[in-house]
C-alpha cells in the first residue's frame, strides 16, 4: 500500500523559554532541592532538556507546612468568588500560553504534538475554567450547605498526561477552598514546574499551591505526611493499594485513580468506518498509555476477520515518529522503563501463543519506540489479556452473544472504562447497565471532559475526578457525615 | 391447677443463603443476659462459614441489584410491616438481653421499624439524588448514576446496653447498604446478636432474596479479617469494629482496594443518612453519542 509522501513540519521549539535547571516551587518561589537534581529528558532523542531538584523528606516538611500557612491564613478564609476568580485568571494564563505549554509536554513526554495541542492543553484550561465557577456555589455541591474545605492536599500524578492530571488534581482542591502540594512524575516535571511561572503570574497566594519534584521516595514522603489531610493519587494499582496500606487508619480522604484494561465491545451491526477510528484512538491515543485505554478488543465472532484487516490496513497508516511535528500520530514512549515492560509483555504474548502483528513503519535510532500492534488468537487467560500493558498494543478476542460480550468485559480485577460500538440503541444501554466500569463510551472513546465523573470500579480505585462528582472528593459536609441528613425517626412509644 | 406451661427456647443459628445453619466447626457460644442468665448457645461461625456466607452474597447480588428501586423499596418495607407484627417478641427479648426497661425496647424496636421505612423510601430516589446528567462541550448526551458496589461485610455496632441497642445498631449498619442493592455479610453485636438472629427470621419471610443478607454470629475478631480479605467482598463497613484492630482490617482490605468505611461510637454510630448509602455504590458515567441530522 503506498500513500501520500509528507515533508517534515515540526512545531518549532522557539516559542519556549526553559531554564536550564529548575528548583522545588515552594511557597510562590522556587528554591533548590536537598536531593540528588535529576535530569529530564526528551524521550524522542534521549537528549537532557533541563536538570530538575530532587526534594528529600525536609523539602516535603517545607511545603507542607507552606500549605498549610496558606491554608490557615489566607485560602480557608479567602471568599468563594476571589477564590474562582485566580482560578479563571489560571485558565486564561494557560489558554494565552497554550501552544508553549503544548509544545514542552510534547518534547518532555513524547506525545504527538497534535494531542498535547488539540486535546491535553485545551481540557487543562477548560478544566480549571469549570472548577472556577464552582467556587462560589459549594452550597450545590450535594453535601448540604456550607461544606467544609479538608485542609491540604496531597497530590500525585503519572507522566502520562502530566499537565492535565495536574489540573484535574488541582483545579477542584482550590475551588473546594484546600490548599495543595502536588508531585509530578519524575520523568514528565517540566509543565508542571512551568505551571508554577503561570501560578506567579496569576498572583496566586504564595503556598497555596506547592510543586515538588522528585521519584517514589519524594511521593511517599508527601502522602504519608502527618499534616496532610486529603490524598489524591493517579497511577499504578500496585502503589495505589501502598497508598491504601500507609493511609490506613488515619483521617486522609483518599482518591485513587488506578489501571485499568478497558473493553472495546464490537457487535456486529457496528458503524464500522466509525469503530475502526475508535478503537485506533481507544488504544493508539498516547501510545496506548492511557489508563483507560480501550486494550481488549471484545469482536462479535461474524465481523472479526472484516474488523481486523481494516484495522490493520488503518494502522499502516499512521505515522510514528518526532512528536513535534505536525503530522505525527505515534509518537515515543515515555521512557526505557516503560519500553521494557511493553517488551517483555509483547514477548509474553507470544510466547502464549497469540499471533502477533506490527505495523510495518521505520522506527528512529535514537528515543524510545514501540510499533503500533495487534494480538489476534488471544484467549481470556493470556497475559496480554489480563495486564495493563500501558502501550500501544491490542488484544483481540471474540464473542458470539451480548452476555458473552458482557462476561469477557467484566472477567477482570480492573472497571475504570469500557466501549460499546452498535447502530442498536436499546441494546447500548442494556450493555452499559451490565458493565462493571466507571466510565462507558457509546459509538465514540476516550472523551474526556471538566464537568463528567471519571473513575473505576474494583481495583481501578475510587473516587470520581470531574464533575460535581469530582469537587465533593475535596469537600465535608458542614457537620460530620453521620448527623449531617438525619431524619425525624422516633420510636412511637417514646 | 397444672403447673406453669414450660417454655420451648429457640435454637440460635447461623443465617447463611436464606437458610438457617449451624456452624460448620459445630462450636457455640453461651450467650447471657445482662443479669447473667444464660439465654442460647449461639452459633460461633467459622472462616468456612464466612466463606460460604460470601458465596451467597455474590450470588445474590445480580438479582437484588438488577431489582427496580420500587420492587427493593416494597421489599425493605415489607421488612417493617413484619417486624411490626412481631413487635413484643423483639422487646421482650431486647429487654431481657440488654438489661433494659420495657419502655425503652419498646422504643428500640419502634425505632427499627421506622428506620426499614426509611431507607425503604430511598431505593427508588438515591439515584435521582446523587447522580447526574453532564453537560459536556460536545455531541453527547452525558450520564452519571451510582449503582451498588456489590458485596459488603459489615461489622454491626458491638456492645450489650452501649450505643443506640443490638437491634437498632444492627439495622442502622445494614439497611443502607441494601437500597441501592448491595447484598450484605454482617457480624452481628458479638454479646447481644440474639434480635439480630431473630431478625433473620424476619427477613427470611419478608421477600428478602435469600443471600441478600448473611449473618454470622461469634467472634467479630476472629470473623473480620477473613471477611475484610476476602477477594470477592466489594466494601468493608466498619462501623462497630472500634474495639477490634480495625486498622489491620483497613490494611487487609486495601489488597484489593476495598471501600472502607471506618468505625464510629457513641448513640449516633451509624445514623441514618443518605451518605450511608451512596458510601456503597459506584459512579457509572455513560457517553452516548449523538448523532448527525
Amino acid at each position: 500500500m503506498t500513500f501520500l509522501e509528507y515533508a517534515p513540519a515540526p512545531e518549532s521549539t522557539a516559542i519556549l523559554d526553559l531554564k536550564s535547571e529548575y528548583g522545588l516551587f515552594i511557597n510562590g518561589g522556587f528554591q533548590p532541592g536537598n536531593g540528588e537534581a535529576f535530569q529530564t529528558i526528551s524521550p524522542a532523542t534521549e537528549q537532557q532538556i533541563s536538570t530538575v531538584s530532587c526534594a528529600d523528606e525536609a523539602d516535603v516538611d517545607t511545603a507542607v507546612a507552606a500549605a498549610r500557612k496558606a491554608y490557615e491564613k489566607t485560602w480557608s478564609k479567602m471568599s468563594g468568588a476571589d477564590r474562582g476568580k485566580y482560578l479563571f485568571r489560571i485558565a486564561r494564563l494557560v489558554q494565552e500560553r497554550s501552544r508553549e505549554l503544548a509544545v514542552a509536554e510534547s518534547l518532555d513526554n513524547g506525545k504527538p504534538i497534535k494531542e498535547s495541542r488539540d486535546a491535553d492543553i485545551p481540557l487543562v484550561a477548560a478544566w480549571f475554567f469549570y472548577y472556577a465557577g464552582w467556587a462560589d456555589k459549594l452550597d450545590y455541591a450535594g453535601l448540604g450547605s456550607a461544606p467544609r474545605s479538608l485542609g491540604v492536599a496531597a497530590q500525585v500524578i503519572p507522566w502520562n498526561f502530566p499537565l492535565l492530571m495536574l489540573s484535574w488534581k488541582i483545579a477542584p482542591a482550590l475551588a473546594a477552598g484546600n490548599t495543595v502540594v502536588l508531585k509530578p512524575a519524575e520523568t514528565t516535571p517540566l509543565t508542571a514546574l512551568l505551571f508554577a511561572e503561570i501560578l506567579q503570574q496569576a498572583e496566586l497566594p504564595d503556598g497555596v499551591v506547592n510543586i515538588i519534584t522528585g521519584a517514589g521516595a519524594t511521593g511517599s514522603a508527601l502522602v504519608n505526611h502527618p499534616d496532610v489531610d486529603k490524598v489524591a493519587f493517579t497511577g499504578s494499582t500496585a502503589v495505589g493499594r501502598e497508598i491504601a496500606r500507609s493511609t490506613a487508619g488515619t483521617a486522609k480522604k483518599l482518591t485513587l485513580e488506578l489501571g485499568g484494561k478497558g473493553a472495546n465491545i464490537v457487535f456486529d451491526d457496528a458503524p464500522i468506518d466509525q469503530a475502526i477510528e475508535g478503537i485506533v484512538n481507544g488504544i493508539f491515543f498516547n501510545q496506548g498509555q492511557v489508563c483507560c485505554a480501550g486494550s481488549r478488543l471484545l469482536v462479535q465472532e461474524s465481523v472479526h476477520d472484516e474488523v481486523v484487516d481494516r484495522l490493520k490496513q488503518r494502522l499502516s497508516t499512521l505515522r510514528v515518529g518526532d512528536p513535534l511535528d505536525k503530522n505525527t500520530d505515534i509518537g515515543a514512549i515515555n521512557s526505557a522503563t516503560q519500553l521494557g515492560r511493553m517488551r517483555e509483555l509483547s514477548d509474553i504474548g507470544e510466547a502464549e501463543g497469540a499471533d502477533k502483528w506490527s505495523a510495518d513503519c521505520v522506527l528512529p535510532d535514537e528515543g524510545f519506540w514501540f510499533p503500533p500492534t495487534i494480538f489476534t488468537n488471544v484467549s481470556t487467560s493470556h497475559r496480554i489479556a489480563r495486564d495493563e500493558i500501558f502501550g500501544p498494543v491490542l488484544s483481540v478476542l471474540t464473542f458470539r452473544t451480548p452476555d458473552e460480550a458482557i462476561a469477557k468485559a467484566n472477567n477482570t480485577p480492573y472497571g475504570l472504562s469500557a466501549g460499546i460500538w452498535t447502530d442498536k440503541g436499546s441494546r447500548i444501554l442494556a450493555v452499559a447497565d451490565k458493565l462493571r466500569a466507571g466510565v462507558v463510551w457509546a459509538n465514540t472513546f476516550n472523551k474526556f471532559d471538566p464537568a463528567s465523573p471519571f473513575g473505576g470500579y474494583k481495583e481501578s480505585g475510587y473516587g470520581r475526578e470531574g464533575g460535581r462528582h469530582g469537587l465533593t472528593a475535596y469537600l465535608a459536609p458542614a457537620k460530620t457525615a453521620a448527623t449531617s441528613t438525619r431524619p425525624a425517626v422516633k420510636g412511637s412509644s417514646k | 391447677m397444672s403447673p406453669a406451661r414450660l417454655t420451648v427456647p429457640k435454637t440460635y443459628k447461623l443465617y447463611i443463603g436464606g437458610k438457617f445453619p449451624r456452624s460448620e466447626s459445630g462450636r457455640v457460644y453461651e450467650v447471657t443476659s445482662r443479669k447473667g442468665t444464660f439465654m442460647a448457645n449461639v452459633a460461633k461461625a467459622s472462616r468456612k462459614d464466612a466463606r460460604d456466607a460470601v458465596l451467597a452474597a455474590r450470588a445474590a447480588v445480580s438479582g437484588w441489584s438488577g431489582a427496580t428501586g420500587y420492587n427493593r423499596g416494597q421489599v425493605l418495607y415489607r421488612i417493617a410491616e413484619l417486624l411490626d407484627g412481631r413487635r413484643a417478641q423483639f422487646s421482650a427479648e431486647i429487654a431481657r438481653a440488654e438489661g433494659v426497661s420495657a419502655a425503652a425496647a419498646d422504643a428500640q424496636v419502634d425505632e427499627a421499624i421506622d428506620l426499614w421505612v426509611w431507607y425503604a423510601g430511598w431505593a427508588d430516589k438515591y439515584v435521582q439524588v446523587a447522580g447526574n446528567a453532564n453537560p459536556v462541550s460536545g455531541p453527547f448526551f452525558n450520564l452519571s448514576t451510582p449503582e451498588p458496589t456489590g458485596v459488603v461485610a459489615v461489622v454491626a455496632p458491638q456492645g450489650a446496653g452501649q450505643g443506640s441497642g443490638s437491634l437498632l445498631g444492627f439495622v442502622r449498619a445494614v439497611a443502607p447498604a441494601l437500597v441501592s442493592g448491595n447484598t450484605a455479610v454482617v457480624i452481628p453485636n458479638e454479646q447481644a446478636p440474639l434480635s439480630a438472629l431473630s431478625l433473620a427470621e424476619v427477613l427470611a419471610t419478608s421477600d428478602v432474596p435469600a443471600g441478600v443478607v448473611n449473618i454470622l454470629s461469634g467472634s467479630a475478631a476472629e470473623i473480620a479479617p477473613w471477611l475484610a480479605g476476602h477477594a470477592d467482598v466489594n466494601a468493608v463497613d466498619l462501623l462497630g469494629a472500634g474495639e477490634l484492630e480495625w486498622v489491620d482490617l483497613q490494611i487487609a482490605a486495601a489488597e484489593t482496594l476495598k471501600r472502607v468505611s471506618p468505625p464510629e461510637s457513641g448513640p449516633d454510630a451509624g445514623a441514618p443518612s443518605v451518605e450511608r448509602i451512596t458510601f456503597f455504590t459506584e459512579t457509572k458515567t455513560v457517553w452516548h453519542t449523538k448523532g448527525l441530522l
